[in-house]
């Protein structure tokens, strides 16, 4: 058997097809759609998809459970700010000194929380994460709880460095489609890679994996740099879209609950299940928000939480795994 | 030449419960050695000593003259040293090719070299026609020759085998036998761990006999099973005397 028959082979070439019809798909869906309710939704939820994803990286495909990506979302986004409203670095590049900067910060807490494991780690990381919140909240420098406003820089106009445009929303759509983009082929090169290997080997027997060579520290670090910096980059994008950033808004434990949760309803550590749990969840929340959430009693809440449970219960591999085409299980017999 | 592997006063204890005393043996090149003895005689131990995944508390150990004790587990893999375990541990979110893939990334960087190199291992342990199925899927058979098919992945000198055997069925034993006989064709030299003992004797060229930690004796097959300290151990001492 030559090794391009294997189904692995065909498997990825199809993904890769798949994506590419999904991304032009995503590209124009805007453009038919002019009320700046539904373009910002679909934003969002693209947003979400790329940030599930980019969670999906360490927890899917490595196993190790963070439960304080709002962290890596939040130092992103504020050094992006910081970096434009102090040294009038334009976004386009703080959003990677973001990413990079969000990436040291998940080394430093990985180094000390991946000497536990399972519960524990995870435990760990909400810890972390609220420290991390508490130290903006507090900290003059980068705002308090004030937070930052992001300026409008005059006489630059509309700008694609700056991430800066009057009132059209369609320019951020190209960002987060951009951003979901990157983080999805991330996760399917990694797949193919000798890394994707290793860590999903971590991820189901630490134990057997040592014992073939395999080194596991190290490899849950790589995979959490390459989560934390995709997630700084989100959290980047998301701050010159709103304009605004507070320890709040960005870094507050309930963000590190739903950067996740796409990932886990649609599919934790495949390639699809990010994407079609946040085109599920977010459009689901916005929607019983809005139809049911002024009333105050939180019945909006019970309905999106029972739906949660509901699929947890029902689906406990993921939603993407409803998919035919798109399903793992099915590859078992394709050769 | 040195031996393969030397064992030399290896001790190790559990917080005050000695599992291996003193322990010393040579295993040749190219040979099937059986380490047996009684349950809790310290087998698994010394298994896990020699792959690296514990550091025995004194003595060395030797792969090729070069000590190999004290590095980490990882290291021991890189060397040479692969290993399967006593209660099957296949990654199960993996398919089988995937599995021994990850074996096979031990000596290739890249996924093509890596997947050529498994594609072998798995036409070679009889698995070929399993290559895309889940790897929680298989029989229990088909899990040990996965395991065994990922150690050989690995490019190993020296392969450990934790009662690979074990909870087969007669027909599924002869075919690991088979199995076992063919790694060894390919110039890899096996410690075997082992309870089944109609099966393992025609199959081992020497045998050491563990109890309670230490080495009881060491011999042809034929021998230890007629050494009265041998049988005293597995059956008491009336038993020894007849």
């Amino acid at each position: 058997m030559h090794p391009a028959d294997t189904g692995i082979v065909r498997r990825r070439r199809r993904e890769l097809l798949v994506a590419a019809v999904v991304l032009v798909v995503l590209a124009v869906l805007p453009l038919p759609i002019h009320d700046t309710y539904t373009r910002n939704l679909i934003i969002i939820t693209i947003l979400f998809a790329g940030l599930a994803q980019a969670w999906n990286i360490l927890g899917g495909y490595c196993g190790q459970i963070s439960l304080g990506h709002a962290l890596y979302f939040g130092v992103g986004a504020y050094v992006s700010a910081l970096l434009l409203t102090r040294l009038n670095v334009p976004p386009g590049l703080g959003m990677l000194a973001g990413g990079a900067v969000a990436a040291a910060a998940a080394l430093l807490v990985g180094w000390p929380c991946f000497r536990l494991s399972g519960h524990y780690y995870a435990i760990a990381t909400v810890v972390v994460g609220e420290i991390g919140f508490l130290l903006f909240l507090n900290w003059d420098f980068v705002g308090g709880d004030a937070g930052i406003n992001i300026p409008y820089v005059r006489g630059l106009g509309e700008s694609w460095l700056y991430m800066q445009f009057r009132t059209d929303k369609l320019p951020y759509h190209v960002f987060a489609l951009g951003f979901a983009a990157v983080t999805w082929l991330a996760a399917w090169l990694i797949e193919g890679s000798r890394w994707g290997f290793v860590w999903r080997a971590v991820k189901d027997d630490p134990l057997a994996a040592r014992s073939l060579a395999v080194r596991v520290f190290p490899s849950k670090m790589a995979a959490a740099a390459i989560s934390g910096f995709l997630t700084g980059m989100g959290g980047a994008i998301y701050a010159q879209y709103v304009g605004y950033i507070d320890p709040d808004s960005v870094m507050s434990g309930q963000l590190s609950i739903l950067i996740p949760l796409p990932a886990v309803l649609g599919g934790v550590g495949t390639l699809w299940g990010p994407l079609v749990g946040a085109v599920v969840l977010i459009p689901l929340s916005e929607v019983s928000r809005s139809y049911l959430g002024g009333s105050g009693s939180g019945v909006d809440l019970m309905i999106y939480g029972g739906l949660i449970v509901l699929v947890a219960l029902l689906r406990p591999q993921g939603l993407s795994s409803l998919l035919p085409s798109f399903g793992k299980a099915r590859d078992a017999r394709a050769t | 030449m040195p031996a393969r592997l030397e064992v030399d006063r290896v001790s190790k204890s559990f917080g005050g419960v000695a599992a291996n005393v003193g322990i010393s043996f040579d295993v040749r090149d190219g040979e099937i050695l059986g380490l047996i003895g009684p349950n809790g005689a310290g087998k698994t131990s010394l298994f896990n000593s020699i792959a690296g995944a514990v550091v025995p508390d004194a003595g060395e150990i030797r792969l090729d003259g070069e000590r190999i004790s004290g590095l980490p587990q990882e290291e021991c893999a890189l060397r040479g040293i692969a290993r399967t375990f006593q209660v099957v541990r296949s990654f199960d979110s993996m398919t089988v090719l995937e599995n021994v893939m990850v074996g096979a990334f031990a000596r290739h960087g890249r996924a093509r070299p890596a997947m050529t190199k498994a594609l072998e291992v798995l036409d070679f342990t009889g698995l070929a026609g399993r290559a895309d199925t889940q790897a929680y899927s298989l029989s229990p058979a088909e899990k040990r020759r996965l395991e065994v098919a990922r150690a050989l992945a690995t490019e190993p000198r020296l392969l450990l085998l934790d009662e690979m055997l074990t909870g087969l069925t007669p027909t599924e034993a002869q075919s690991g036998v088979a199995l076992i006989r063919a790694v060894r064709d390919r110039g890899i030299t096996i410690i075997m761990v082992e309870h089944v003992m109609e099966i393992l004797l025609p199959l081992i060229d020497r045998a050491v006999v563990l109890n309670l930690g230490r080495v009881l004796t060491i011999g042809l097959p034929q021998e230890v099973v007629r050494n009265p300290e041998v049988i005293r151990a597995y059956l008491g001492d009336r038993y020894a005397a007849a």
